[in-house]
């Protein structure tokens, strides 16, 4: 049995003002070397539940864990053991490509020749290493969305948090960002990633879990849950089915 | 490395640049010729005031003599080589070229001793001393006199009364000299020898300029220090921008989750926005010592006193930056933090003595001012540009500061943690 990475106990959150819990007594757990997507329609609550695991906002109830790690006992610890990218491109326009990555890179504490070593070559990576120089607000979407993918990985996270990292991208720049963490994952490193891509999901993801109104509806392997639904031959019919029941159990 | 991005940031807008360091300089300047004149009419420069003399006899002498006396005031009472006429002083400060005329009607000495013997003669003659004076200076009454004063119609009241008051004054001396004189001489008493001119009470302004609080500068020993504080206040707006910005392009969202803490982060933003603020003040005594003589204005005086001002222009800068960082992470847009940053910069200087120095300034505004950051900074410029004051003299005012950079700073920490909790 795999190291367990990310232990999530009966977590809910209910945002301030709000009748209904954005996230409702999720329990979850993902193990090394995993690549998890999360997957859900809008408002399911993707992105508040990953908030809370990267320390952005804090749970109303419940506990988890990353690495043994709590943002109570240790949060230095666990914010260095992981990387975020945010579903929103997260960038400074007017700095370089390489600017962007060093500062981000210094923010975990790397610096010097080493930082600037790994910066060229996170660039050279995803093949941005001519546009190292230029400001990143005069970038093309899929060249922004390779930056804010890479802006999070120059320390080595254990554990990878990507909300939607293809959003918006041509084939192109999609297929070099999901290679580029396939990379990462063979290497080690934990990916926990939401997506609308049913399909990329389904290719990629070595489990998925599908999420609606905060609450963890189906969770297992694509082919898992492809097979646990007769006329299902893919993801897709996975989600339709469920939404044609109203997400009911069953 | 945050330093060396603020700095990137900062020099990658142009824009951003010229507000925070040209137009400071622009604003010094500007204020400072526009004020110069009226702060030097208050602060001793001359103020010119039209004499039309119809009299030349001992009571025009006097005022003459009076106003000559008077460092405030210097007397014309000829234009082009000729004597002044009343029509065209009247016209002259109607159009506000002179603040004050005054006229002094024909005879008037003459009648005044006429006027003054005859009440002597006639209270002498009441105590019948000797029957015959009555005779001998009797004859027609004479005429009350008045001395006409034209003011600039806009004058303030309280100059108006002053020199009413002050030319009451005059004219009463010497109808009380007149009256003692005639006395004496009507008494046949020996003469001037017996009378003492002197005033018997009198007046005399201490200078406290050693230790007091009233110490009033020049527009140049004004004006540098106070803009140079608005100009360094004035980085609350780009920086509450800065900050906010951080939020909307979401690049807070990864200096949140990175080991980093807010405080540290913000320390960075510190570090480079305190750069900015001591390169402004720099450039602000640039002006003063270099550019304000080229313009006629005084020149401001920094020898001596060079690393007690950087001092206080450097704990000034921190306070701002507090602030600064403060509005920013509360503020959640820019169309918050920008308006909301400059008007309470602009209170702030209002309140602090920066536009209208606070020895100007109301009873209860005086009372107000020290509430604001801006005072103690100008304060201690103050201290050490007008008292003389040495490195104790400002600590207490760099102390405030210091304590205000700290305060505000850590509401800005706990308002960030608090904001997780959403
Ligand atoms: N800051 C907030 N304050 C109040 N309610 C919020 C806040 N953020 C999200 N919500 C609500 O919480 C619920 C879950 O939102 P969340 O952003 O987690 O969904 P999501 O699954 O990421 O959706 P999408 O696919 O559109 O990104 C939604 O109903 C949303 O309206
Ligand atoms: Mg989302």
């Amino acid at each position: 049995m795999s190291k367990i990475v990310i232990h999530i106990d009966s977590l809910s959150k209910k945002y301030r003002g709000s009748q209904e819990f954005a996230v409702e007594n999720l329990s979850l757990t993902i193990v090394q070397g995993e690549i998890f997507g999360l997957l859900g329609p809008n408002g399911a609550g993707k992105t508040t539940l990953i908030s809370m695991l990267c320390g952005l906002i804090t749970p109303s109830e419940g506990t988890f864990t990353i690495h043994d790690f709590s943002y109570h006992e240790s949060p230095k610890q666990l914010k260095a053991s992981i990387g975020v990218v945010p579903q929103d491109f997260a960038l400074y326009p007017s700095l370089t490509a390489k600017e962007n990555l060093c500062y981000f890179g210094s923010m975990y504490g790397l610096k010097g020749k080493m930082l600037g070593d790994k910066a060229d070559a996170a660039l050279a990576s995803l093949g941005l290493a001519g546009y190292k120089d230029k400001q990143v607000g005069t970038f093309s979407g899929g060249m922004k969305r390779r930056i804010n993918l890479l802006a999070a990985v120059l320390h080595e996270p254990a554990v990878l948090f990507l909300d939607e990292p293809t959003v918006g991208v041509d084939v192109h720049s999609k297929k070099a960002i999901m290679g580029y963490l396939l990379e990462l994952n063979a290497q080690g490193t934990t990916i926990v990633y939401t997506s609308h891509h049913l399909q990329e999901a389904q290719e990629f993801c070595t489990r998925v879990g599908i999420i609606e109104s905060g609450k963890l509806w189906r969770i297992g392997s694509p082919e898992a849950l492809i097979a646990s639904i007769p006329q299902a031959n893919n993801l897709e019919d996975v989600f339709i089915d469920l939404t044609g029941r109203g997400f009911r159990d069953g | 490395m945050s330093i060396k991005k603020e700095l990137l940031l900062l020099s990658r807008d142009i824009g951003g640049i010229v507000i925070l360091f040209v137009m400071p300089m622009m604003l010094l300047i500007a204020v400072t010729m526009v004020q110069s004149g009226s702060f030097d009419s208050l602060l001793g420069t001359r103020m010119q005031v039209l004499l039309v003399d119809h009299d030349q006899d001992s009571i025009s002498w006097r005022i003459r003599q009076s106003f000559a006396n008077d460092g405030a005031l210097e007397l014309i009472d000829q234009l082009g080589g000729k004597p002044i006429l009343e029509s065209e002083a009247k016209g002259l400060v109607h159009q506000g070229d002179y603040q004050l005329a005054i006229v002094l009607p024909k005879d008037l000495s003459k009648d005044l001793q006429v006027h003054v013997k005859q009440n002597v003669s006639k209270i002498l003659a009441e105590f019948d001393f000797s029957a015959d004076t009555i005779r001998a200076t009797g004859g027609h009454p004479v005429a009350a006199k008045e001395i006409k004063l034209y003011f600039d119609p806009a004058t303030q009241a309280a100059f108006k009364t002053a020199v009413r008051m002050s030319i009451d004054k005059l004219v009463s001396n010497i109808e009380t000299e007149a009256i003692y004189s005639t006395f004496q001489s009507e008494l046949g008493e020996p003469g001037d020898s017996s009378f003492t001119e002197q005033q018997f009470i009198s007046f005399k302004e201490m200078d406290d300029s050693a230790n007091g609080r009233s110490v009033i500068p020049n527009a140049a020993q004004h004006n540098v220090p106070a803009w140079a504080l608005f100009a360094i206040f004035f980085i609350v707006v780009p920086l509450s921008i800065n900050i906010v910005k951080e939020k909307s392009q979401g690049t807070m969202v990864r200096i949140s989750t990175s080991p980093t803490s807010y405080g540290t982060f913000l320390m960075g933003k510190t570090a480079g926005y305190l750069l900015v603020s001591l390169i402004q003040f720099y450039l602000m005594l640039l002006v003063g010592v270099y550019i304000f003589p080229y313009l006629g204005l005084q020149h401001f005086q920094v020898k001596g006193y060079f690393l007690l001002l950087s001092l206080i222009a450097f704990f000034s800068g921190l306070a701002a930056i507090g602030l600064g960082m403060l509005i920013g992470t509360i503020a959640s847009t820019q169309e918050q933090s920008a308006p909301f940053g400059a008007t309470l910069t602009v209170v702030l200087a209002a309140f602090g003595g920066v536009w209208v120095p606070v020895f100007l300034m109301p009873n209860i505004m005086q009372k107000l001012s020290v509430l604001s950051p801006m005072n103690w900074g100008l304060n201690a410029f103050y201290d050490v540009l007008l008292r003389n004051g040495g490195f104790k003299a400002i600590l207490p005012a760099i102390i405030l500061l210091f304590l205000f950079f700290i305060l505000t700073l850590s509401i800005a920490i706990i308002y960030d943690k608090k904001k997780k909790t959403v």
